[in-house]
């Protein structure tokens, strides 16, 4: 199966359904179709080959899904960015990943120009509403004259090994790795998300999660498996807001973040009629027991399913809501058609209650990190099963007698706040760009809103100065809003190991703030 | 302008601008234009509240207050009233 049936045979049931709610804009599952395959169309008669890539540079908004859905069509690949994203990344993401096309808007356009000299294989912009003036080697198309065109039997046929999505995710040496998942590791993770959530048409899912976060991503074409209705917000900065769409549009089915749910859980939950909603997931980072608890005691008819995964393997494991008051700590056991379990030094499964790293075996496992070799080799590995590829985590886990597992640490120095992933040498390498910083270390400090809160710790050249507002405007110009440190201390030195290597964990909580 | 919102003007260019005001009218939508996020928000409101001495309810998070200089500054008039 290929990952753009989803949508197709949704529509061919019900091209009549609500698709997509963004804001007032509605798009139904006919118009979804008929607008991506016009759109694949036309990118096909501007030169795109099967595996190309197309960058996808948008916020949540109906154009987002239909250009989603236009790539795979077109036999491309998705490449999904932060809008928050800024110039010098952007720059790195579309050079790496040798994209074709990037589809975005106007203001996110002019981001574009400026690497125009770094990206030799970009050949056109694909803008919302219009392209700015563009350089004359690149194609200057709108999106709304190509949604609007008519399909004209020029797709390729593909096959479910070809590339479906290249997800960008952030990796411990500061350099963003390019997850590669084909139409068939992507339709296994969705199809088994939707039988353990069970959904049906009548879901509305409404998420307020990036559409370049593979959890939000995964909203969409889960919606989509089913022929459900998906609302998209863009903010959680007045969730009384959210919530008020949640009940007019009648959500059944809230995605969230511990942050999200930190944030939700400070409104009056009585005050909104959430009679419809059937369930909520977390996933992203741990979700604190207080939070699981407030929202079993404030939304009782509620199914919570805590949830664990990474870009890598999209999903790995989930909790099934009737064990959430006695295991409430634990991530659950693997989704359905796959296999997780924790293994000890020597690769060998660990017994219960011994802590080791997560592997998980199945179809929905990404192919590798693109033109990452190296890295993939130390990702996917050989495993117990004769013939079987597994994914190393980087997780350390105990599971118990049952089966459940129970996250212990990472292995690497990654941060997580807002449920996203904060690799510290990103945020480091723009803090040594600063000429009066001698010493930098980024590391993550416990928040109960946040989960975890980015910190810098700087030391500072002799006789240099240099503001907190310096060093965060600095960071705000070159990284993803949940990047930028919240916390920036300046000190005489850096707590050192006696091999001169920083000791990060003794940064996290000591230290006065400024 | 006000004395309140010339001191709410400071706080949003000291935290969220981090000194650089270039286009920041009193009507700026904090959202439209990206410059809050949802915890910049808790951070304006942990604000709003110890410099006003105003207490700000779950209801309240709503754009009509909170969104632009000029609103903040009518809640927080409305508020102390």
């Amino acid at each position: 199966m290929l990952l753009h049936e989803f949508l197709i045979n949704s529509a061919k049931r019900s091209p009549e359904h609500v698709a997509v709610v963004v804001g007032d804009r509605r798009l139904t599952y006919g118009e979804v179709d008929a607008q991506s395959s016009a759109m694949a169309s036309a990118l096909v008669d501007a030169g795109l080959r099967t595996g190309d890539r197309v960058a996808v540079f948008l916020d949540n908004r109906p154009e987002t899904v239909v250009t989603f859905f236009a790539v795979l069509k077109a036999g491309g690949a998705f490449l999904p960015i932060n809008p928050t994203t800024r110039e010098r990344k952007l720059c790195h993401l579309l050079a790496h990943s040798e994209s074709s096309f990037v589809v975005t808007d106007r203001r996110r356009a002019n981001l574009v120009l400026k690497s125009e000299a770094s990206l030799p294989d970009l050949r056109g912009i694909i803008g919302v509403g219009g392209t700015p003036e563009l350089p004359e080697r690149w194609m200057s198309l709108t999106f709304e004259d190509l949604a609007a065109g008519a399909a004209n039997g020029n797709l390729p046929g593909i096959i479910d090994v070809d590339l479906a999505a290249l997800i960008y995710t952030s990796g411990s040496t500061g350099h963003p790795k390019g997850v590669m998942h084909t139409h068939a590791s992507l339709v296994s993770a969705f199809t088994s998300i939707t039988t353990y959530l069970e959904n049906t048409p009548d879901d509305v899912i409404l998420s307020v999660l990036p559409l370049a976060f593979v959890y939000g991503l995964g909203q969409v074409f889960t919606g989509f498996r089913v022929g459900a209705t998906v609302v998209l917000e863009n903010s959680m900065m007045y969730p009384a807001e959210v919530l008020e769409h949640a009940v007019q549009e009648g959500a059944t089915g809230i995605p969230f973040v511990p942050t999200i749910a930190a944030l939700l859980l400070q409104q009056d939950l009585d005050a909104f009629d959430l009679s419809k909603l059937r369930y909520m997931t977390n996933a992203g980072a741990a979700l604190p027991e207080a939070h699981l608890e407030a929202l079993r005691e404030r939304l009782p008819h509620v199914k919570l399913f805590n949830m664990y995964g990474q870009t890598e393997c999209i999903r790995a494991s989930y909790l099934e809501p009737e064990q959430a008051h006695t295991r409430a700590r634990s991530v659950g056991r693997g989704i359905p058609n796959q296999e997780v379990y924790v293994v000890d030094e020597e690769g060998n499964r660990a017994a219960p209650g011994v802590p080791g790293e997560l592997v998980v075996r199945g179809s929905q496992l990404m192919k590798g990190y693109w033109k990452m070799p190296e890295q993939t080799a130390e990702k996917l590995r050989v495993g117990d099963r004769p013939g079987s590829t597994v994914l190393m985590t980087g997780d350390l886990f105990t599971s118990d007698e049952e089966g459940y597992l129970y996250f212990v640490s990472r292995q690497d120095d990654i941060i997580k706040t807002r449920g996203e992933k904060v690799a510290p040498k990103e945020v480091e390498e723009v803090l040594y760009r600063l000429d009066p910083v001698a010493e930098a270390a980024v590391v993550g400090a416990p928040d109960p809103i946040l989960g975890e809160v980015v910190k810098a710790v700087i030391v500072l050249k002799e006789g240099a100065t240099l503001e907190r507002r310096d060093v965060l405007r600095a960071c705000t110009q070159e990284l993803e809003d949940f990047m930028v440190p919240k916390i920036v201390e300046f000190r005489d030195s850096l707590p050192k190991t006696d091999s001169g290597k920083i000791r990060r964990n003794a940064l996290g909580e000591e230290g006065e703030q400024t | 302008m006000g004395e309140q919102a010339t001191e709410i003007r400071e706080f949003v260019i000291e935290n969220f601008l981090f000194g650089d005001d270039t286009g920041l009218t009193d009507t700026t939508s904090f959202r439209d234009e990206g410059i809050v996020d949802s915890t910049g928000v808790l951070e304006l409101v942990a604000f709003l509240e110890t410099q006003f001495s105003i207490s700000v309810e779950g209801s309240e998070y709503v754009p009509d207050n909170l969104d632009s200089i000029e609103k903040i500054a009518a809640f927080v008039a409305r508020k102390q009233g």
